[in-house]
């Protein structure tokens, strides 16, 4: 069976240990050499480049998130050992963990390593598809000839660099589509490498739970629970046309993922279509004042974001969910496209105050669409309103002053809240 | 109800009917036009329950009656019904349908009972009285441009009639703005209008007060209250809830400290920005105005697809200047002047510009600068 070492990427015949360097590290599957469809996703990541640059937080738990009433947003192995989740309130995962040292998230630091992650893949392929910051598709389909190897001695070579030159790893998965390649780089996290060939597809998704599906959420899961659908073998069951007519395309989509098909092709650069951020409460919330102090940080989130991209959006979205997750969102076109945090800010707040309802909320979310180059961004004041001149001026002027001595260094009083 | 009515007529009438019914109606009844008959004359009542109008023709009644029935469908059969054709309209109650007939034309269509059909509650006018349709037009037509469409500023979805101090006294004034660029129209103020409230009437209604208003020799009878604002002539009625909101204090929009003159014919004017314009395919063409001794020379320069530049003579004698509009914005102004130069008064580059026609302060427009 064709096998490759992980340490020093030697190509052999079956063994427990490779012939050249003894590491245990191998990986056999008769597939390896003839997949070509791979998703690369970094360990805890911020939580990694956090202990990369303080080896002092190296043997101590460590949770990437916003303040005591903000979510885990990344835990480092150690932390997940005793409970703590992504996504998980604050509050609960220090109940956990209290010794973990919590830090705030330094977008930027992680933003340039993803650049770096990403200038390696670019060395073995045009064909990436970013996800976020750490993860990303890749399609090395065609590239063997090129480089003189096959996708699966690539990938392991693009790992073994990440850890070389950032000290950082990453977890593969290598298989037929990108559904599967994404499943597979979560089975044997961290510094995982998993493939799931053509010939294993069907037995290897009969027994899983059909919420392994990207996009599948909390509410998708009660949907599929209603009909009887739990794992991928339910799934089979069901004719493709009873799909449609119960879940409309997503059924459609969802006939084809239980016989492990997926024709998604990995898009490069697929232009960004939105810039959101979101806040879950550690309780729910219907203070006002509160509130108003997560839209604006929300807001100059959004708005630091899209000038880093040099993008404007056209629309401003709030989003909003009940205490019983029923999802609430609300969007307004802008007379121009903007960036700024003020005319972001101020059109959340009033679709909010539209809203007429006192909450509470699980949680609010701001974010923007039909983006645009933020050359015609806010190229025309309002009349109607002669102190948006000034506030833009003045954001000018603080983003100026944040860019030099760090993003504290002037706040809004109103970001306080 | 049995009436006869000539197709020209019943044109006119459905028409107005027609425009006023909104197409996609959840409320049936909405859709159609209530037809009542008595002694020679036909109203035809059409709403959307903002706007009602009421147009009376003359039409022999053999049998007095009322009915409803879709008006699109009413509307399109007789617009294709010959011209001159006398039509017939026959309300059945027993059947529920009215019987169309012209000629060998004859159709049948459903009726819903005129009971359902809402009519708008009458108003207490504060103020009633008579204005030339051409005044009125005017008052319309140069503002109506400027009326935003934003949901959220729905305030400003509509033109702002109200009375206003002018240069010379009093004046009837009609103000709309979108943010971007604003209208100030004025005209002699009407006998009894005095004490008109300002109201905001919206958008659709300005629309149809216009089809009332083609003819130069017409007065319209204007009545206003808080709440609502009717225009009519002897035969059409149009009454309209106006917008509930207050309307912005524009006065402080509009700049007084303007002082950099620039005079240039109109249409000369509209053209070349017309024309360098055409090389940007943007929403929103940036269209840049370099002016100096005399000189204006008007560009684009999209990245994109390419650049273009335009000189004209005008009049100009302040300091160099270097400002950017929206291309559209700066068509739409400059399609108001009728009569003379168009005068532009700038500041900065980043400040509003005045617009207005030669020395007359009638009709002022306000218009903000785009970064180029």
């Amino acid at each position: 069976m064709p096998t490759l070492c992980r340490d020093c990427l030697t190509r052999f015949e079956t063994g427990p240990r490779c012939p050249a360097c003894r590491s245990p590290r191998v990986l056999s599957h008769p597939e390896l050499f003839s997949l070509s469809i791979a998703h690369m996703d970094c360990d805890a990541f911020y939580a990694s480049v956090e202990k990369r640059d303080n080896p002092d937080l190296a043997d101590r738990p460590v949770i990437i998130g916003g303040g005591r009433r903000g979510v885990v947003s990344t835990a480092c192995y150690i932390a997940r050992i005793r409970g703590v989740r992504s996504a998980m309130p604050m509050f609960k995962a220090l109940q956990l963990c209290p010794e973990a040292e919590v830090i705030r998230p330094r977008m930027s630091v992680y933003a340039e390593v993803s650049r770096a992650i990403r200038a390696m893949m670019e060395d073995l392929t045009p064909a990436i598809e970013p996800l976020s910051l750490d993860e990303a598709f890749l399609d090395l389909g065609g590239t063997e000839r090129l480089h003189g190897a096959p996708p699966a001695v690539l990938l392991a070579g693009l790992v073994r660099r990440m850890e070389a030159e950032l000290g950082l790893s990453g977890s593969v998965g290598l298989s037929h589509n990108k559904f599967l390649a994404k499943i597979a780089s979560d089975l044997d996290k961290p510094r995982g490498f998993s493939v799931i060939g053509r010939a294993e597809t069907a037995d290897f998704l009969r027994d899983k739970p059909v919420r392994m599906i990207w996009g599948v959420g909390a509410a998708g899961q009660a949907a599929l629970d209603r009909h009887g659908i739990r794992s991928f073998a339910d799934l089979l069951r069901w004719k493709r046309k009873d799909l449609h007519a119960a879940f409309g395309s997503m059924g459609e989509r969802l006939w084809h993922l239980a016989r492990g098909q997926d024709a998604r092709r990995v898009s490069p650069n697929a232009p960004v279509k939105s810039i959101s951020n979101e806040t879950t409460f550690a309780e729910d919330t219907g203070d006002a004042d509160l509130l108003d102090g997560h839209l604006w940080r929300l807001a100059e989130n959004v708005s630091d974001r899209a000038k880093a991209r040099r993008l404007a959006g056209r629309v401003v979205v709030l989003k909003l969910k009940r205490a019983n997750h029923k999802l609430l969102t609300r969007r307004l076109s802008l007379r121009e496209p903007s960036q700024m945090a003020d005319r972001i800010y101020r059109t959340a707040r009033d679709l909010y105050d539209a809203l007429h309802d006192p909450g509470p909320w699980r949680l609010i979310g701001v974010g923007i669409s039909d983006l645009v180059p933020e050359t015609r961004a806010d190229v025309s004041g309002d009349l109607l309103d002669p102190g948006a001149a000034r506030r833009a001026g003045a954001e000018r002027a603080t983003d100026a002053i944040r860019a030099r001595f760090g993003s504290d260094a002037i706040v809004k009083g109103r970001a306080l809240r | 109800m049995k009436i006869s009515i000539e197709r020209g007529a019943l044109v006119k009438a459905m028409a107005q009917a027609q425009s006023v019914v909104e197409r996609r109606n959840t409320i049936p009844i909405l859709a159609n036009v209530l037809i009542e008959a008595e002694e020679n004359a036909v109203s035809f009542r059409a709403t959307d329950l903002d706007i009602e109008v009421v147009d009376k023709a003359v039409a022999h009644v053999e049998r007095p009656g009322a009915t409803t029935v879709a008006a699109h469908i009413l509307h399109e059969i007789v617009r294709k019904l010959p011209d001159g054709a006398q039509v017939t309209l026959v309300d059945d109650p027993a059947s529920g349908r009215l019987e169309v007939s012209a000629g060998r034309s004859n159709f049948s269509l459903a009726t819903l009972p005129k009971e359902d059909f809402p009519v708008m509650a009458s108003s207490e006018y504060l103020a009633n009285f008579a204005a030339p349709a051409p005044v009125l037009r005017r008052l319309f037509d140069k503002s109506k441009f400027a009326i935003s469409t934003e949901e959220t500023r729905y305030y400003l979805n509509g033109v702002y009639m109200h009375v206003a101090d002018g240069e010379d006294g009093k004046v009837l004034r009609c103000v709309a703005t979108d943010g971007h660029r604003l209208a100030r129209i004025d005209a002699p103020l009407p006998d009894n209008s005095g004490d008109m409230p300002g109201v905001i009437v919206p958008r659709k209604t300005v629309g149809e007060l216009r089809k009332l208003l083609e003819d130069d020799d017409a007065v319209i009878a204007v009545s206003v209250s808080e709440t609502k604002v009717r225009f009519a002539t002897p035969e059409i009625t149009l009454t309209s809830k106006v917008i509930d909101g207050t309307f912005p204090d524009y006065t402080r929009v509009i700049p007084v400290g303007n002082t950099r003159k620039l005079e240039v014919d109109a249409s000369e004017f509209a053209k070349a920005v017309d024309r360098v314009a055409t090389v940007s395919s943007e929403r929103s063409r940036a269209v840049k105005l370099a002016l100096d001794e005399d000189r204006l020379v008007l560009s684009v320069n999209a990245p994109d697809s390419g650049a273009a530049e335009e000189e004209l003579a005008v009049a100009y004698g302040d300091e160099r200047l270097e400002i950017g509009f929206n291309a559209k914005y700066l068509l739409e102004i400059a399609s108001q002047v009728d009569r003379e130069n168009a005068v532009f008064l700038f500041n900065s580059s980043g400040d509003p510009t005045l617009m207005r026609e030669g020395n007359d302060t009638s009709a002022v427009y306000v218009v903000m600068p785009m970064r180029v």
